[in-house]
């Protein structure tokens, strides 16, 4: 009977889910309580912002979405499978670009590619080269990474993580080093990209701002534990813009949200 | 080109000025010899092969330890990385043998073996094998976790996240500490040949040696110039390339 009302639903399933995950640092001075009991659904295709003061777990639950961390409790569905370990269906940016500086540019895209089956030599390189293009970096492929600049070095990791065509980006805070110009750069660059793959992203940042102009959707965390606190949908068109009126109203309102949430000691966010 | 014109000339004015101050008869030609003597002894051992034989041998005792101490330092390095219950065993001793002047090593390795060749290799290879170990430890604990990280999430695992990922991330400490191996190596070989003969083949330690004995200076500072261009050789030959590479992609101007 449950079958066939599931079936009559038809529900596409959720790409991603995250039940009930709890973590816990164990330090030789103290406990830390990262996660509690966290749950989070994520479409196919949605662009989803985590958003949170620093020590709020954001970091944490992408790295477990990952599957680069284990919870304690709770467990993660992608595709309605668990994830027990990191895989390339998930793949990860960081803060720091995270690119090899023993490989060229070329290489670097090539790395993650090698380790996909069924490419043959020529292929890989077209693919490599295709997503080269897509961050409008194909005249530095055979550059060093020391060479590159902050924002480009940026850009090459995404290609990097997008040339294995993971169904999934996880984003740990990827435009927190970079200045605001090249920022905004690259805000155009994730949606049009986005918009063009079909991918489904979770985005971590506490950059109030940045969530509103990215995401569908915006989770707002709070530290000691982590926990969700509130969720915003952004109902505006894209491409969006940083400085538009509109999306000011959406970050103030999230700000505002995120200081009643917040314990006064720890108001130390952006925007 | 140029480059080479001034070192050329450089060295030219510097044979000169030796020339001159032993013409001027300051110090007795026993102790400083004319550098037409050095030449000319120079020339003589290459032509009936008394100093190609002793380059030869020196070089493949030098050269076989070398690789041994690579080969076994290399993935010990990696291990002790890797496993903390060795790196409180092995690494403790690698740390402490290191300190260890490695000609230390001459009087146990001539008790153990005699006068041999495998005493030449023991000496040769303790030489190398710690700062070898130590390099590739230290290397591999100075990656950054982030590389291994997104190494994962790109489906490396194991063995190819140690080959692909941290042996290479490691490489400019790994590079540092092969030249220390080598220098160390290349040290100890040479006060265990001067300070002792070995029957199984005369070495450049023992030509400069048997130069001492013979009071040839000639010889001497002869024998000491080779072992210096062996040296510099060595440098532009073994470790350059590796150096330029580490330059060119880590862009840092020396590791």
């Amino acid at each position: 009977m449950m079958a066939v009302t599931e079936e009559l639903q038809n529900v596409p399933p959720e790409k991603l889910v995250v039940a009930g995950v709890s973590k816990w640092f164990r330090t030789s001075r103290a406990d830390v309580h990262a996660l509690d009991n966290v749950s989070l659904n994520v479409r196919e295709g949605e662009f989803v912002c985590l958003v949170g003061p620093s020590g709020c777990g954001k970091s944490t639950l992408l790295n477990i979405i990952a599957g680069l961390e284990q919870p304690d409790a709770g467990q993660i569905l992608a595709d309605g499978q668990p994830v027990t370990g990191p895989g390339r269906e998930r793949m990860m940016m960081f803060q720091e670009s995270a690119l090899f500086p023993w490989l060229d540019v070329l290489d670097n895209l090539l790395f993650g590619l090698k380790l996909k089956p069924n490419l043959k030599r020529h292929e890989r390189r077209e693919v490599a080269q295709f997503y080269l293009k897509l961050v409008g970096l194909e005249k530095f492929m055979h550059a060093n990474i020391h060479e590159l600049s902050g924002g480009m070095k940026q850009r090459v990791a995404l290609a990097r993580c997008l040339a294995p065509n993971p169904r999934m980006l996880l984003m740990d805070e990827p435009f927190a080093a970079l200045d605001a110009l090249t920022r905004e750069q690259l805000y155009g660059d994730i949606q049009r990209i986005w918009e063009k793959r079909k991918k489904t992203i979770v985005f971590v940042t506490h950059n109030v701002r940045e969530a509103a102009c990215l995401g569908d959707r915006v989770v707002l965390f709070s530290p000691h534990p982590g926990r969700v606190q509130e969720e915003f949908t952004i109902g505006l068109p894209r491409p969006r813009d940083i400085n538009s009126v509109e999306l000011a109203k959406y970050s103030t309102e999230i700000t505002r949200a995120l200081k009643r949430h917040l314990k006064p000691e720890a108001a130390e966010v952006a925007e | 080109m140029k480059r080479w014109l001034w070192a050329g000339l450089f060295f030219l004015v510097l044979a000169g000025i030796w020339e001159w101050l032993v013409r001027r008869e300051i110090w007795s030609p026993v102790l400083i010899p004319s550098p037409l003597d050095v030449a000319r002894y120079l020339v003589e051992s290459i032509r009936d092969k008394s100093l190609l034989q002793a380059g030869y041998i020196t070089m493949k005792r030098l050269l076989l330890g070398y690789i041994v101490g690579l080969v076994l330092g290399l993935p010990l390095g990696l291990l002790n990385a890797r496993f903390k219950l060795l790196e409180d065993t092995v690494g403790i001793v690698a740390l402490g043998l290191q300190t260890l002047p490695s000609v230390c090593w001459a009087p146990l390795a001539l008790l153990w073996f005699g006068q041999t060749e495998t005493a030449m290799f023991f000496i040769v290879i303790m030489g190398s094998l710690w700062s070898i170990v130590i390099a590739t430890d230290t290397g591999v604990r100075n990656v950054p976790p982030i590389y291994a990280r997104a190494a994962r999430t790109m489906g490396s695992r194991g063995l190819h996240t140690w080959l692909k990922v941290i042996l290479p991330a490691s490489l400019p400490f790994i590079v540092s500490g092969m030249k220390q191996g080598w220098a160390f190596a290349w040290r100890s070989l040479m006060a265990a040949e001067i300070y002792v003969t070995i029957l199984t083949g005369f070495g450049l330690g023992h030509l400069l040696h048997y130069g001492r004995e013979l009071h040839a200076m000639d010889a001497v500072i002869a024998i000491m110039l080779v072992i210096i261009v062996i040296g510099l050789l060595a440098d532009k030959i073994l470790f350059s390339p590796w150096e330029k590479f580490l330059h060119r992609r880590w862009g840092t101007a020396r590791n």
